[in-house]
């Protein structure tokens, strides 16, 4: 075909007489074709969590005519949300894993593999099985990768003698081990990192469920919270919570005032602080953080470890025709949550099919709850709209948002305990269901 | 229509034929309401504890929301919520929900 004539017809119908033509010669099922015949556009989509679940998802409800693939290596997503819950024996590992049939059914192809590299030029990406898929947009929903090197003797070896569980699956199996397997009277240090990091409250609900174990199972045992930094999300919230359910068993280490780790002795079961060493039977180390590594590979990532993008679309600023989403991404005002990912999502499905379509994007809306359960039966939370600016990027609406009430009733702290599951179930429902 | 009956020149024709295009404009109403989602569940269905708002009345949906924007009605969490929202944001929210089949 001569160049002339290519420019008369984009790239993407030329492609699909190729690919029907090379196919319809070897096989007469038009079902056999690998892309969908009449499709709107190819949308490749790496990783399968909260993000990139949501995101596969609401493409194709936006436009069943999209050809959408999803990479990601697990057959089971197994959540970081709830997965708490599991350490605190509130709920097994299997209520918190989440499969891709529902995906499947929607015409979603699964491809569980791992995303090797990108080749944003030729758009495509190329798979650890060999298998290259093109594109004519990519998601990437990476989550998060960890910096080692940030803290002496910390290594990814190393955690497997202290888990960080700051990712669903073995290693929240090995923390809930390590801690059926403590005797009575044990120390348990949580220590989380310097913001940004995934899920700004997760630590310290984490040290309220572990609470609420030791003092079912080993009363004499005590937490230490040893913070990089010098105030946490929801923190009086919490410390109302811990005096009233948990009294004298957490205590918490502000980063102004020795909390921040230096070193890490695996071996020795010992964290150093600026002020003193502490020796515990269970350490959960959880190191700062950046994005996943595919980020990195594909220069999506600027100088502060995370993704730079259009926030009103999650386009990357570094690599047009890729999206970043989630964790991974620079959000603005938005934390990093599985609900925030499941929100951008959303709206990086909408600036896609529209972009796609040549139509017009409405004005974006995001949301973010993050409840955390204090106790089985005391729940707390934090909310907030977000709007998009140009000047501002994501921000919050003033008006909306903010935590719980200080002081209600034991009422309401079920009913936001009760709404914490409740939440659970749909967000599942909604990003893999 | 079941393409395999067809002869494989007419399939390539229909194929590569433009005008299979379609167009998709994602409304206002749809952006605003999916965020509802995380929590009520897809298209307002919710599987525990949260109320579902799948197939409530623009009515309801509006006067609801407004009430928990002003703190009229109790909530724990939708006040915070409601309070993002204009009542022209309102009014597509619940067009959309009771637009839903």
């Amino acid at each position: 075909m001569k160049e002339r004539a290519m420019s008369n017809i984009n790239r993407r119908q030329f492609i699909k007489m190729l690919s029907s033509t090379a196919l319809l010669t070897t096989s007469h099922g038009v079902a056999a074709l690998s892309r969908k015949p009449d499709s709107s556009g190819r949308v490749v989509i790496i990783g399968g969590g909260f993000g990139g679940a949501t995101c596969a998802k609401y493409l194709q409800r936006f436009d069943p005519m999209l050809d959408i693939t999803l990479v990601e290596p697990k057959q089971r997503f197994i959540t970081c949300p709830f997965s708490n819950a599991v350490l605190g024996d509130l709920r097994d590992i299997d209520s918190i894993s989440h499969g891709y049939d529902a995906h499947r059914k929607r015409g979603i192809k699964m491809v569980h593999a791992l995303a090797n590299d990108i080749d944003p030029a030729k758009r495509n990406v190329t798979l650890n099985n060999g298998d290259t898929l093109q594109y004519d947009r990519l998601v990437v929903s990476p989550g998060i990768d960890f910096r080692w090197d940030d803290v002496e003797g910390m290594s990814a070896s190393m955690a497997e003698k202290i888990p960080h569980a700051w990712n669903g699956g073995p290693q929240t199996i090995l923390l809930h081990k390590q801690l059926q397997a403590m005797r009575d009277g044990g120390l348990v240090i949580i220590a989380p990192p310097a913001n940004p990091f995934r899920c700004p409250p997760g630590p310290y609900e984490r040290a309220s469920l572990l609470a609420h174990y030791l003092q079912q199972h080993k009363p004499k045992s005590k937490i230490l919270i040893l913070d990089a930094k010098p105030k946490f999300s929801k923190q009086a919230l919490f410390m109302q919570g811990w005096e009233k359910l948990y009294p004298g068993m957490i205590e918490w280490v502000s980063g102004t005032e020795g909390g921040r780790v230096t070193r890490v002795d695996a071996e020795q079961m010992t964290l150093y602080g600026e002020l003193a060493d502490h020796r515990a039977d269970v350490i959960n180390f959880i190191p700062a953080q950046k994005a996943g590594v595919i980020a990195f590979r594909a220069g999506l990532v600027d100088n502060t470890g995370w993704c730079p993008v259009d926030q009103r679309s999650f386009e990357s600023t570094l690599q047009p025709g890729i999206h970043v989403i989630g964790d991974a991404s620079l959000a603005g005002a938005m934390p990093k949550s599985g609900f925030a990912a499941n929100s951008q999502g959303k709206v990086c499905a909408a600036a896609i099919v529209s972009a796609l379509h040549d139509s017009h994007m409405p004005e974006p809306s995001y949301v973010n709850t993050c409840y955390s359960l204090v106790g089985p039966d005391y729940g707390i939370s934090v909310a907030a709209v977000y709007r998009y600016s140009k000047q501002q990027g994501i921000y919050k609406v003033k008006e909306s948002g903010g935590v719980s009430p200080m002081n209600v009733d034991r009422e309401f702290r079920e009913k936001e305990a009760r709404y914490a599951h409740g939440w659970y179930a749909s967000i599942t429902s909604d990003s893999f269901g | 229509m079941n393409t395999r009956h067809l002869s494989i020149p007419t399939t390539l024709l229909l194929l590569v034929l433009p005008g299979t295009a379609h167009t998709v404009d994602i409304s206002p109403g749809a952006m605003l309401a999916n965020s509802c989602a995380a929590c009520h569940g897809t298209d307002g269905n919710s599987p525990g504890a949260i109320p579902s708002i799948h197939g409530k009345t623009a009515d309801f949906i509006s006067k609801s929301l407004k009430e928990f924007r002003s703190g009229e009605r109790d909530a724990t969490v939708m006040g915070r919520h409601a309070s993002g929202y204009s009542d022209e944001e309102i009014k597509l929210i619940a067009d959309y929900f009771a637009g839903l089949k």
